[in-house]
């Protein structure tokens, strides 16, 4: 043992003799191993945020959501006399859809939604109106900041009342209570009786889903909506002129587990009985799509496998170059110190030693440089956060980018798994040993004559 | 290793042969050597340049085996050991002291003498007692107060006394020396001939090349080589 410290220190003496030499050389070990542990752990940080993504849907949900039919087929089927594209999910669904009919179904949340000027006094603002039942609000993870979320009793009275968030009743109420006030939507008056706290945006699931921001919404009862402003929504956008009929955008089913059979495992069937049940109810016409996020869980983990293997081989590739880099550097320093080697062999070193020698030297050096590329590594996720940071900073004044993909980027963490740096050690380790075996050997077999006499 | 017979010789050589081969020429570097080394022997090996001289030194110090003949070293036939058996006894017979000094320039003095301890049979690491077996030959040839420099701070001529205190570290046999004094000015050689001559004072059979009649002439014989041969063998009372 003592003699192994031993000839790790001469080994480190030989390397300090060209200091300059030596830290490049491990430069391409550390950023290696950094690479590799970065690479992993913003693979895992993205596997975890779209599992999350998908998990915030509800893992035993289903959704069922209305989806514009292709131009061609509604052209045939939109009525002749009418400007108005009806299409989506009807009521008639959600009856369908509903615990009665299908077991297993433990509530049926629908939704309406509409993007229409909301006013208060001379302020105005943009807003996502939503129609919806007191459900909408769990299955959300909505949180109340003030009064109280929509109720089963609001429906049945047809009430005019609404929630808004928390950025709404910043921008439509500076400085004022908003609770108890009335604001103005398509001409009617409808009184605030609470306010939700801000949430994060969802981002977009695949082609699925689209990400969704929270924070400029008004919510409704459901009931009111359809009585209120009735199905069809216009809208005039720079000359053009779109007119839909959409009874819900969407319905979101919640499975419940039985007693012999858990959520997890309901999912998937029901989703199948849901799927017949649209087919048939909407006669084959394709203005609908389910969404079974268990489904998209396990997509979501296999792409995330592919990824992370490919992300990690270009992150192994980059350690290879460095471990060429190494063996580089220990044949020029094999050249360089033959006379050396020719001296101990007079001395009485075995070629075995010589080996040992050379090679211990190797391994300090893609030791070292793997310690400080999984120092480095362990450090990934602040590194990250300055990349965001300084990303934010160019981007904040300059590109527009997809929304989407500024939450993604700004939500990823990514998570350094402990194994991972025992890999990436381990890995530059093998890399020191693989590439200085070459250059150990080769100063071993040299003559010691001939050494002696090298200039 | 086979097991060693107990003479009065440190070192005999008998009908010693090496040859070169490059390519289709042969160069017949020894051709028949014959030499007997008491124990305690002091000697010069001189002659013109290419005669054969450090051949027969890299022979003597088991650094190359002959081609024929046979080398016993310290009751041992050297002339058909393996690599790893030169290594041993390298290590445990012989010191070497180079012209060129060959000092490991990121190593210390200290740890220069030490550098034969790495390598002894036993592996065994370096204790306290070797350390102060290593300060006490630096001392032994004044180097007292320069342990820890490095080779590139010190004098041509005390470079060269730290490679005479590497060559005694393992009590060696024979100490062999190619042209010892051959980079040092003549005061400085003067000071290095008088630690050998110290050290054959003390019974250590030296042998020892040189082109320098004033320094042959301080062994107590000398060996005049020609052409692969022994032109003269000559003892030389100092
Ligand atoms: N490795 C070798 N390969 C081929 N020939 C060699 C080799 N070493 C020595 N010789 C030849 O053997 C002969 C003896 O060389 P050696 O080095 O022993 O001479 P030397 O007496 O030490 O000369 P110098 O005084 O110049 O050092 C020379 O002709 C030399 O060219
Ligand atoms: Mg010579």
């Amino acid at each position: 043992m003592f003699r192994l410290f031993r000839t790790i220190n001469l080994a480190v003496k030989s390397l300090l003799l060209h200091k300059l030499r030596s830290s490049l050389t491990m430069l391409g070990i550390v950023f290696g191993v950094f690479s590799v542990i970065a690479m992993l752990a913003i693979g895992e940080g993205a596997s975890k945020q779209a599992q999350d993504q998908v998990l915030e849907l509800g893992a035993t949900n289903i959704i069922v959501r209305s989806v514009k039919p292709p131009e061609q087929s509604s052209s045939t089927t939109a009525n002749s006399n009418s400007f108005i594209l009806r299409y989506g999910l009807l009521r008639e669904d959600l009856k369908l859809l509903s615990k009665e009919n299908i077991s297993g179904i433990e509530r049926s949340i629908p939704i309406r939604e509409v993007s229409a000027p909301v006013r208060y006094r001379h302020r105005e603002m943009n807003c996502r109106v939503v129609g919806c039942t007191s459900g909408y609000f769990e299955t959300n993870n909505l949180n109340l900041r003030d009064g109280r979320f929509i109720t089963e009793h609001d429906q049945v009275k047809i009430d005019t009342i609404a929630v808004v968030a928390a950025q709404v009743a910043e921008t439509l109420f500076p400085g004022e209570d908003p609770i108890g006030k009335s604001v103005q939507i398509n001409g009617e008056y409808y009184e605030i009786r609470g306010i939700t706290r801000t949430r994060g945006a969802t981002a977009a699931i695949g082609g699925s889903l689209a990400g969704q921001d929270y924070n400029k919404d008004i919510y409704i009862p459901l009931k009111t909506m359809q009585v209120r402003m009735g199905d069809d929504n216009i809208q005039r956008k720079q000359g053009s002129f779109s007119a839909e009929s959409i009874q819900l955008h969407q319905i979101t089913l919640q499975i419940n587990g039985t007693e012999e059979k858990k959520a997890e495992d309901l999912v998937i069937p029901i989703s199948e009985v849901v799927r017949e049940t649209m087919e048939i109810n909407h006669k084959g016409k394709k203005d609908w799509s389910i969404i079974v996020p268990m489904e998209l869980l396990e997509q979501a983990k296999q792409i995330q496998l592919i990824f992370n293997l490919v992300l990690g081989s270009i992150a192994a590739i980059s350690l290879v170059v460095g471990g060429i880099g190494i063996m580089n550097i220990m044949l020029a320093t094999v050249t360089e110190r033959t006379r050396e080697i020719g001296v101990r062999r007079a001395l009485g070193a075995r070629q075995r030693d010589i080996i040992e020698q050379f090679l211990v030297e190797t391994i300090v050096l893609s030791g070292v440089g793997g310690a400080i590329g999984m120092l480095l590594g362990w450090l990934t996720p602040q590194i990250f956060s300055g990349t965001q940071w300084v990303y934010n900073k160019i981007s904040s004044n300059t590109v527009e980018v997809d929304a989407g993909f500024n939450n993604m980027f700004a939500d990823l963490t990514p998570d350094v798994q402990p194994w991972t740096l025992g890999l990436a050690f381990g890995i530059s380790v093998g890399i020191g040993i693989i590439f200085g075996v070459y250059p150990a050997m080769s100063a071993a077999r040299l003559d010691p004559i001939e050494a002696l006499r090298h200039e | 290793m086979s097991q060693a017979v107990e003479t009065q010789f440190a070192a005999r050589v008998i009908d010693l042969h090496k040859h070169y081969y490059l390519g289709e020429i042969v160069v017949h570097a020894l051709r028949g050597v014959n030499l007997d080394f008491p124990k305690g022997d002091f000697v010069a090996i001189m002659g013109s340049s290419g005669s054969g001289k450090s051949t027969l030194l890299n022979l003597l110090g088991a650094l190359d085996r002959p081609t024929g003949g046979q080398y016993i070293l310290g009751g041992y036939d050297v002339s058909k050991m393996t690599d790893n058996d030169l290594s041993d006894i390298r290590n445990r017979l012989i010191g070497f002291i180079f012209q060129s000094y060959n000092l490991i320039p990121q190593y210390t003095v200290l740890e220069n003498i030490e550098v034969p301890l790495h390598y002894r049979a036993s592996r065994q690491a370096i204790d306290s007692e070797d350390r102060d077996r290593c300060e006490h030959l630096a001392k032994l040839v004044g180097l007292d107060g320069r342990f820890d420099h490095k080779p590139f701070q010190l004098s041509g001529g005390q470079q060269q006394r730290v490679a005479i205190a590497r060559a005694l570290v393992n009590n060696p046999e024979i100490i062999l020396a190619d042209e010892p004094t051959g980079n040092l000015d003549s005061k400085t050689e003067e000071e290095i001939m008088q630690i050998l001559l110290d050290l054959n004072a003390e019974g250590r059979t030296i042998i020892m090349v040189t082109h320098e009649d004033n320094v042959a002439e301080l062994a107590k014989r000398q060996i005049h080589m020609k052409d692969g041969q022994v032109a003269g063998d000559g003892l030389f009372r100092g």
